[in-house]
C-alpha cells in the first residue's frame, strides 16, 4: 500500500506533539513538517527558563536526531506560504512545493499587539519565541528598567525573566482592575500582587495605557488617567491572536475574531485540513494552554488513524508557579452565590488565599482559587473532573483536616476512578499508573515516566504521580524496611536515639551494644556521622579513627593516584591578602595543584599523606583552619559582596555569612552541607541552590531550605520571610537539627524533603511553628555542638599519636608512596591518568 | 610436586598496626597492605593495589565483614575483596594477592612465597 502523505505547518509543541501521537498509531503515512523558526520545536511553557540558565537546546523537545530517525522530512526557517487546497499542494516560502494527502495546520498564536501610538519603538518587545527572548536580552545591556503590557499568566511569566536579567526595576501593566483576570478573582489577585511587590515586582492594575513615548527609543509609558512611567524597555504581553491567515486566504473557515473553525475531529471546513493548537477554534473558544493542545493533537491524530476519538472542549484549570508564587485556578473559580457556596481562607501575614466553590447542597466541588500555596490542587482538581462526594466539612480540603487521622491524602487517592486523569498533558489516567507500577515493576518517577509519559509535559502532575506510585507499592506490600545494612537492624533514626539513650561514645561500643559481625563501609561512616552529629568529639579519637571513612580518616580528599587535596577554611569567601601570600607559598613549597573551588575556597591538590600534617602546621600558624571538605558536614557559606561594596545590596551579606558559617563549621550531617547567603533578590551568591540559603529583603532576610545543585538539581524553597539575623540562626538550628537526626544516610536535604510526608508545609510548621516541641531542645543541642567545636587539624598535628598514621609506610615512615606519578598541564602538575588492567 | 617454602618478613611491631584498620608495609619495591581485627585477633595481608584503578590505596580502606568473611574496602570506588580469599565481593574485578600473618614476640611478620 502507498503510504499517505502528511503535511504539517508549524513545528511547536503541538505539531511536535501530533507527529509523537501519529507515529505511536500507525506506521502508514509519510510526515513532512514545515516550521517557521530556526529551531527544532521546544518547551514553550518553561520558556523563561531560557533566563533561568536553561540553554535552546534543554528546551527542546526532541534530541537532534529524533525527526530523521522517526523517518520525519524537517523543513525549519521556511514557512508556508500557500495552500492550493484543489490540487492538495503547499507552497513555502524558499519555493518547496510539497503535495498532500492530508494536512495539519499546527501554526499556533502570535502575540496580540494592541494598536497603540509609539508601538513600533525601539525597545518594545513581544514574548513568544526564543528569538524574542534573544531579543529581549541583549536590549537588556541599556535598560535599567523595564515593563510589561499585560498582567495575564504570560505577562507575569515575562516579568519574571526581566527580574531574572537583573533589570533594576520591573513594572506590570494590567488593564483589568485585578491580575490573571481570567483565572483569579479580586481578593486573590490582592493577595498576589502583594507577595509579587515583596518580590521586587511593581504592579498597576486599571491601566489603559494611551501612548508609548520617547524618540526612537521608547522612554516612558502615558496612561489614560494622564499618569506615566519612566521605562527603557516594554514586553508585551497582551493575549494571544491565533495564527489563521494562511488558513483563511485558502479560503478555509474562520471565526469572525480569529481562529480556524474545527469540528470535534479538529478538521476544518475541508476535510482533509485539520487544524490543532491554539490557530483552532473549536465551539467558540481558543485554547491557548499545552493540555488541551496535545488532546487536539492526539483527536486528530486518532482520526487519521481511523479512531473516532472526539474532542470535547477542555477544561482551563492551571496550577503555576509564578516568580516563586504558587497560582492555582480550577474548575469554575467565579460561581458565586446563589448558584454556589464558597469557603474563603485568607491568611494575609503567609500571603496565602484559598478559595472553593462547593454546590448548594454541599456534596460537589465546583471549582476554585489557590494562592501562595497550591500543594492540594491536583487533589482538588480530581475531586471537581470525578465529582467526588465532599465530606461533611468541605473546608479540610483547604485546610487539612485538623484533629483526624492524616490519613485523608491516601483515602483521596484510593477513592479516585481508574480512569481519572491525573496526567492531563499527556492523558495518562490513574489505571494506567497503577498497572505500570503493578505490571512493569516502575518503582520510581523516573521509570513511571518512561513508561507511561505521565508528567512529562508541565509537570504539575508528578507529586501525585509519586504518591500514587506509593500508594500502590505500599497496598502491594511492597514496604521494605529501611535498615542500615547487615550489622545493623535498625533504621539511621533508630541508631540515633539508641546511641544518644546509651550515651554510646565509640563505634567499637555502639557495634558491641547494637549491632554484630565485624561492621563495614557503610554503617561504619554512618555511625561515625551520628557520634560526631551527637557528641561532636575530635573524630580521629582512638577507636573512631579506622571506623571513618577514608577521607575523614586523614582529613583530606583522596585523589586520583593516592595523594590529597587540601582545603583551608575561607569563611564566606573573604579573605586577607597575607593569607592568600600563606597559600601561595605553601602551594609552592610543597608543590601542589591550585584551583578556586565552586564554594569560594582555594582547593591545593598532589599533597603526599605524609606532607600533610607538615602543611597544616603553615597554614594553622597563619590563622587558617580545616575547611572540613573532607567530610559530610557544613561545606563553606558562599557570599556575595553585599551592601558594604554593592550598590544594590540591602544587607551585608559577607559579614552574615561568615557569622553562619563560623556558627556551623565542622558541623556532621547526614551528607555534606552548603550554604549562601546573597545581599539582594539577583541573587549573586546562588543561595536558592544550597541546603540552606539566605536572601536580603529590604525588611530582613528570606530563607530557604532543601535546595541543591549536583546531578539533580533543585531550588531552595522558602521556610521563612523578613526574618531578622538572630530569628534566622534559630530556624536555621532546629532544621539542620531535625535534618541530622532523621535524614537517611546519605541523603542531602532536598531529598528528604522530598520524602517528607506533608512536604514543606509540615517542614515550616516543625521549624517556624515548632509543632513539636523540640525547638528549645534542638537549639540547645545545636549551641552545644557549637561550643564543642574543635579545628580537628589543629589537635591532630598537636598530638603524635594520630600523626604517626600520616605515613605511607609503617615500617619506612620517611619515604612517599613512590607509585605516585603526575603529569604536567597548563605549568601546574595533574594526577598521571587511571591505568586500567 | 613444586616445594614452596615461606620466608617470613617482619614488617612491624604489634603496636605499630592500627587497630581495625590497616597499615602499608613496604617489602623491597612492593607494598603490602596489613590489616587487624582486634575483635577477632586476626591478621590479614594482602597486595596495597586495587586492581580496580590501579591505585596503591587498600591499606587505607575499611576492614568490617560479609556474614562471616573479613573484607576490604578500596578507599576510591569502595570496591570490596574477601581477605580471606582475596576474591572481589562487588563485580568483577580480579582477585588480590593474600599472604599468611604470623606474630612472634611482639613483631608481625608477612608470609611470603619464594
Amino acid at each position: 500500500m502507498k503510504h499517505k502523505k502528511i503535511v504539517i505547518i508549524g513545528n511547536g509543541m503541538v505539531g511536535y506533539k501530533f507527529c509523537e501521537k501519529i507515529i505511536s498509531k500507525s506506521n502508514d503515512f509519510d510526515l513532512i513538517i514545515f516550521g517557521e523558526e530556526p529551531r527544532r520545536a521546544y518547551d514553550r511553557v518553561h520558556l523563561s527558563e531560557y533566563f533561568n540558565g536553561k540553554s535552546a537546546d534543554d528546551l527542546s523537545l526532541s534530541t537532534e536526531t529524533w525527526y530523521a530517525e522517526q523517518g520525519i522530512t524537517l523543513y525549519l526557517n521556511d514557512p508556508v506560504k500557500e495552500i492550493d487546497r484543489d490540487n492538495k499542494t503547499i507552497h513555502s516560502s524558499k519555493g518547496l512545493t510539497v503535495t498532500y494527502d492530508y494536512l495539519i495546520i499546527a501554526t499556533g498564536s502570535a502575540p496580540f499587539v494592541p494598536d497603540i501610538p509609539g508601538i513600533d519603538k525601539e525597545g518594545v518587545f513581544v514574548y513568544r519565541t526564543i528569538e524574542d527572548l534573544n531579543l529581549i536580552k541583549n536590549y537588556t545591556a541599556y535598560a535599567k528598567t523595564g515593563a510589561v503590557l499585560g498582567g495575564g499568566l504570560l505577562g507575569l511569566e515575562a516579568a519574571k525573566a526581566l527580574i531574572d536579567l537583573n533589570l533594576e526595576e520591573t513594572n506590570v501593566i494590567e488593564f483589568a482592575p485585578r491580575l490573571m483576570p481570567r483565572q483569579i478573582d479580586s481578593a486573590g489577585s490582592g493577595m498576589l500582587q502583594s507577595k509579587l511587590k515583596a518580590l521586587g515586582l511593581n504592579i498597576y492594575t486599571n491601566k489603559g495605557t494611551s501612548s508609548i513615548e520617547g524618540t526612537d527609543r521608547i522612554s516612558s509609558l502615558k496612561f489614560n488617567d494622564g499618569s506615566e512611567l519612566k521605562t527603557d524597555m516594554l514586553v508585551i504581553s497582551a493575549g494571544i491572536r491565533p495564527r489563521d491567515e494562511l488558513a483563511k486566504l485558502s479560503g478555509i473557515e474562520v471565526g469572525t475574531r480569529g481562529g480556524i473553525i474545527v469540528n470535534e475531529y479538529m478538521q476544518t471546513s475541508d476535510p482533509a485540513v485539520f487544524a490543532i493548537g491554539e490557530c483552532a477554534l473549536f465551539d467558540h473558544n481558543i485554547y491557548g494552554l499545552i493540555a488541551p493542545g496535545y488532546e487536539m493533537a492526539e483527536v486528530a491524530a486518532a482520526k487519521l488513524c481511523d479512531d473516532n476519538k472526539t474532542f470535547k472542549g477542555f477544561d482551563m484549570s492551571t496550577k503555576l508557579k509564578l516568580i516563586g508564587v504558587d497560582v492555582a485556578s480550577f474548575g469554575d473559580p467565579f460561581t458565586t452565590e446563589p448558584d454556589a457556596r464558597s469557603i474563603i481562607f485568607e491568611d494575609s501575614h503567609k500571603g496565602i488565599y484559598k478559595r472553593i466553590n462547593i454546590s448548594n447542597d454541599g456534596k460537589q466541588l465546583l471549582g476554585g482559587i489557590l494562592i501562595g500555596e497550591a500543594e492540594a490542587y491536583n487533589m482538588l482538581l480530581q475531586t471537581v473532573n470525578n465529582k467526588i462526594l465532599l465530606s461533611p466539612n468541605p473546608e479540610d480540603l483547604i485546610l487539612g483536616s485538623r484533629g483526624g487521622s492524616s490519613q485523608t491524602e491516601n483515602a483521596g487517592l484510593a477513592g479516585l476512578p481508574d480512569d481519572a486523569l491525573i496526567c492531563s498533558c499527556e492523558g495518562i489516567s490513574k489505571g494506567t499508573i497503577c498497572n505500570a507500577v503493578n505490571e512493569d515493576g516502575c518503582e520510581s518517577v523516573d521509570a513511571l515516566k518512561k513508561c507511561t509519559k505521565a508528567g512529562t509535559g508541565c509537570g504539575g502532575c508528578i507529586p501525585m504521580v509519586k504518591d500514587l506510585m506509593l500508594h500502590t507499592m505500599k497496598q502491594n506490600g511492597k514496604y521494605v524496611r529501611n535498615v542500615v545494612c547487615e550489622h545493623f537492624h535498625l533504621s539511621r533514626q533508630e541508631l540515633y536515639d539508641l546511641i544518644k539513650i546509651h550515651n554510646l561514645k565509640s563505634y567499637e561500643q555502639v557495634l558491641d551494644n547494637l549491632g554484630k559481625g565485624d561492621g563495614c563501609e557503610v554503617c561504619k561512616p554512618l555511625v561515625s556521622s551520628l557520634l560526631a552529629s551527637l557528641w561532636n568529639d575530635m573524630i580521629l579519637k582512638k577507636g573512631n579513627d579506622t571506623a571513618q571513612d577514608s577521607n575523614d580518616r586523614f582529613l583530606a580528599n583522596i585523589q586520583k593516584g593516592g595523594t590529597y587535596s587540601v582545603v583551608p577554611r575561607i569563611p564566606g569567601g573573604e579573605i586577607t591578602p597575607e593569607k592568600l601570600v600563606v597559600i601561595g607559598q605553601v602551594a609552592e613549597k610543597y608543590g601542589l595543584y591550585t584551583k578556586i573551588t565552586g564554594g569560594q575556597r582555594i582547593d591545593m591538590f598532589g599533597a603526599h599523606l605524609s606532607d600533610l600534617p607538615l602543611i597544616w602546621e603553615e597554614l594553622i600558624a597563619a590563622g587558617f583552619e580545616s575547611g572540613h571538605a573532607y567530610g559530610k558536614a557544613l561545606r563553606t557559606v558562599k557570599s556575595c559582596v553585599g551592601s558594604t561594596w554593592c550598590r544594590f545590596g540591602l544587607h551585608d551579606s559577607v559579614s552574615y555569612a561568615i557569622r553562619i558559617e563560623e556558627r556551623y563549621r565542622g558541623l556532621r550531617a547526614p551528607h555534606k552541607l552548603k550554604s549562601a547567603v546573597s545581599g539582594c533578590i539577583r541573587e549573586c551568591a546562588e543561595a536558592q541552590s544550597k541546603d540552606f540559603g539566605i536572601i536580603a529583603t529590604e525588611k530582613g532576610w528570606n530563607l530557604y531550605v532543601c535546595g541543591n545543585g549536583g546531578s539533580k538539581p533543585q531550588h531552595a524553597l522558602l521556610l521563612a520571610a523578613d526574618v531578622d539575623s538572630d530569628t534566622c540562626i534559630k530556624y536555621i538550628d532546629r532544621f539542620l537539627m531535625f535534618y541530622i537526626r532523621t535524614a537517611d544516610p546519605l541523603t542531602r536535604t532536598a531529598p528528604w524533603l522530598n520524602k517528607m510526608e506533608g512536604g514543606m508545609e509540615y517542614l515550616r510548621n516543625v521549624v517556624v511553628n515548632d509543632s513539636l516541641g523540640m525547638a528549645e531542645q534542638w537549639e540547645l543541642e545545636m549551641q552545644a555542638l557549637v561550643d564543642s567545636y574543635q579545628c580537628e587539624w589543629k589537635t591532630a598535628i598537636e598530638d603524635p599519636e594520630i600523626r604517626k598514621r600520616f605515613n605511607h609506610f609503617v615500617n619506612a615512615p620517611e619515604e612517599k608512596d613512590p607509585s605516585v606519578k603526575f603529569d604536567e598541564m597548563r605549568g601546574q602538575k595533574k594526577a598521571a591518568d587511571w591505568t586500567l588492567a | 610436586m613444586i616445594e614452596t617454602t615461606t620466608n617470613w618478613f617482619a614488617a612491624c611491631r604489634v603496636e605499630d598496626a592500627v587497630e581495625n584498620g590497616g597499615v602499608c608495609v613496604k617489602c623491597g619495591d612492593d607494598q603490602i597492605a596489613l590489616f587487624y581485627f582486634t575483635r577477632r585477633n586476626e591478621w590479614y595481608a594482602t597486595q596495597n593495589l586495587c586492581p580496580h584503578r590501579q591505585q596503591m590505596a587498600l591499606s587505607r580502606g575499611m576492614i568490617g565483614s560479609s556474614g562471616e568473611d573479613p573484607k576490604i574496602a578500596c578507599p576510591f570506588h569502595k570496591k570490596t575483596f574477601s581477605l580471606a580469599t582475596g576474591e572481589c565481593l562487588s563485580g568483577d574485578e580480579c582477585a588480590i594477592q593474600t599472604y599468611p600473618v604470623k606474630i612472634e614476640n611482639g613483631l608481625v611478620y608477612i608470609g611470603l612465597k619464594n
